[in-house]
C-alpha cells in the first residue's frame, strides 16, 4: 500500500554531479504542495482513501461540481484532483498540505505518469517487428508481416497490429529521490520519467523495497 | 531633462532585472537546478586555445593531481552539461579527452596559449600531423 505520495509536474531533464564528482542523471520535478480534499473512511464510503488536489487554478475555470468540491470545504481551487488508498488514512485531514519533505534523497520511488504520444504507428515502431527486404524486387518494406496460418479461419488475439502507439498511462519504478527541496518544491530523480514537460506525475514510494 | 534620463535608465535596468530572471520574474526551475553547481572559477576559453587542465585522480585511499595539456578543439552543450575536448600527441599518437566544464573533478584549468580558431569545432586537425596540426596565436 502506498505510504506517501504527492502529485507533481514534469520540468524537464539535466544533469547533476554527485559527491564523488559524477554525472547524474536528474529529472526535475516540480511537486506539491498538495491540499487533502476528501477524506473517504470505511464507516461513510466502504474504504479508506485520500483525495488530494494539486496546482492552484481560477474558479471559473472549474465547473460548478468541481467548485463545490472545494467551496464546501473552505480550500482554494485545484486544476488536479487524485483519490488514492494510503496507509494510516487517519492521520490525514481534510486542509492538510502534502510537501516534498515527506521524501528524502535515497528513497526510492515509482513516478506515473502519461507516456508521450506518438499518434497511429506501424508495427515496426510499435510492436519492434522486423522490417521487410528493402530490395530483390521486394516492396513489403515496413508492412505488417502474416496475420496467420490458413485454414484456421481467424487471426489469432494478441498478434501485432498498427494502431495508437503512446499516451498510456506509464509507471518507472524504482528510481532514486536524489535531492529534495521543500522551500522551492520540487525533487530531483534519478533517470527518466514519463510523459512531456509540464505532464502531470503521481510520485509513491517504490513498491519493490 | 535629467530626470527624464534617469527614468529611461530605471526601466531599462528593470527590463534587465527582468530578463535575468528568466522571464516572469523567477528563474526557470531547470536552469536553477544547474546554477547551484556551476563553477565561476573556470577560466574564459574556447576552441584553438591550448589549456593545461588539473584533474583530480582518485588512487585506492589518496587523491592526486594529474595535468592533461593539449589542445581544445570543441566545446558542446549548455549550462551545466557543458563539455570541452582536449587534444594532444602523446609518444606519436593523438589522444583526447573530454571533460565536464563543471565537473567537480577538475582541480583548475590553466590557459597556457590562446589560438586563433576560424570554426567551432576543431575536428579537421585530427587528420593532420607536424607543422600542418599548428594554430596561430591569437592577441
Amino acid at each position: 500500500m502506498i505510504e506517501k505520495a504527492i502529485l507533481g509536474k514534469k520540468i524537464g531533464m539535466t544533469q547533476i554531479f554527485s559527491d564523488t564528482g559524477e554525472a547524474v542523471p536528474v529529472t526535475v520535478v516540480e511537486a506539491g504542495p498538495c491540499v487533502v480534499v476528501q477524506k473517504k473512511t470505511v464507516e461513510n464510503d466502504g474504504y479508506s482513501a485520500i483525495k488530494v488536489g494539486y496546482e492552484d487554478i481560477k474558479e471559473k475555470k472549474l465547473n460548478k461540481p468541481l467548485q463545490g468540491q472545494f467551496k464546501t470545504r473552505q480550500l482554494s481551487f485545484k486544476k488536479y484532483l487524485k483519490e488514492f488508498r494510503i496507509q494510516d488514512a487517519d492521520k490525514y485531514n481534510v486542509g492538510d498540505e502534502i510537501k516534498v519533505d515527506i521524501f528524502q534523497p535515497g528513497d526510492k520511488v515509482d513516478v506515473t505518469g502519461t507516456s508521450l504520444g506518438k499518434g497511429y504507428a506501424g508495427t515496426i515502431k510499435r510492436w519492434n517487428a522486423r522490417r521487410g527486404p528493402m530490395t530483390h524486387g521486394s516492396k513489403s518494406h515496413r508492412l505488417v508481416g502474416s496475420s496467420g496460418a490458413t485454414g484456421v479461419a481467424r487471426v489469432v488475439k494478441g498478434l501485432p497490429r498498427p494502431g495508437h502507439k503512446g499516451a498510456k498511462k506509464v509507471t518507472v519504478q524504482n528510481l532514486e529521490v536524489v535531492k529534495v527541496d521543500p522551500e522551492r518544491n520540487f525533487l530531483l530523480i534519478k533517470g527518466s520519467v514519463p510523459g512531456p514537460k509540464k505532464s502531470l506525475l503521481f510520485i509513491k514510494n517504490s513498491v519493490k523495497n | 531633462m535629467s530626470t527624464k534620463v534617469l527614468y529611461v535608465i530605471i526601466v531599462v535596468a528593470e527590463i534587465l532585472i527582468y530578463r535575468a530572471e528568466g522571464g516572469n520574474g523567477e528563474m526557470d526551475l531547470l536552469t536553477l537546478v544547474e546554477q547551484e553547481q556551476i563553477r565561476k572559477d573556470i577560466p574564459e576559453f574556447r576552441p584553438g586555445d591550448t589549456v593545461r587542465v588539473h584533474t583530480k585522480v582518485v588512487e585506492g585511499s589518496r587523491e592526486r593531481i594529474q595535468v592533461f595539456e593539449g589542445t581544445v578543439i570543441a566545446r558542446k552543450g549548455s549550462g551545466l552539461k557543458e563539455t570541452f575536448t582536449v587534444r594532444k600527441i602523446s609518444y606519436g599518437v593523438g589522444v583526447e579527452r573530454i571533460f565536464p566544464v563543471n565537473s567537480p573533478r577538475i582541480d583548475k584549468i590553466e590557459v597556457v596559449k590562446k589560438g586563433k580558431a576560424r570554426r567551432a569545432k576543431l575536428y579537421y586537425l585530427r587528420k593532420l600531423r607536424g607543422k600542418a596540426a599548428r594554430i596561430q596565436d591569437r592577441d
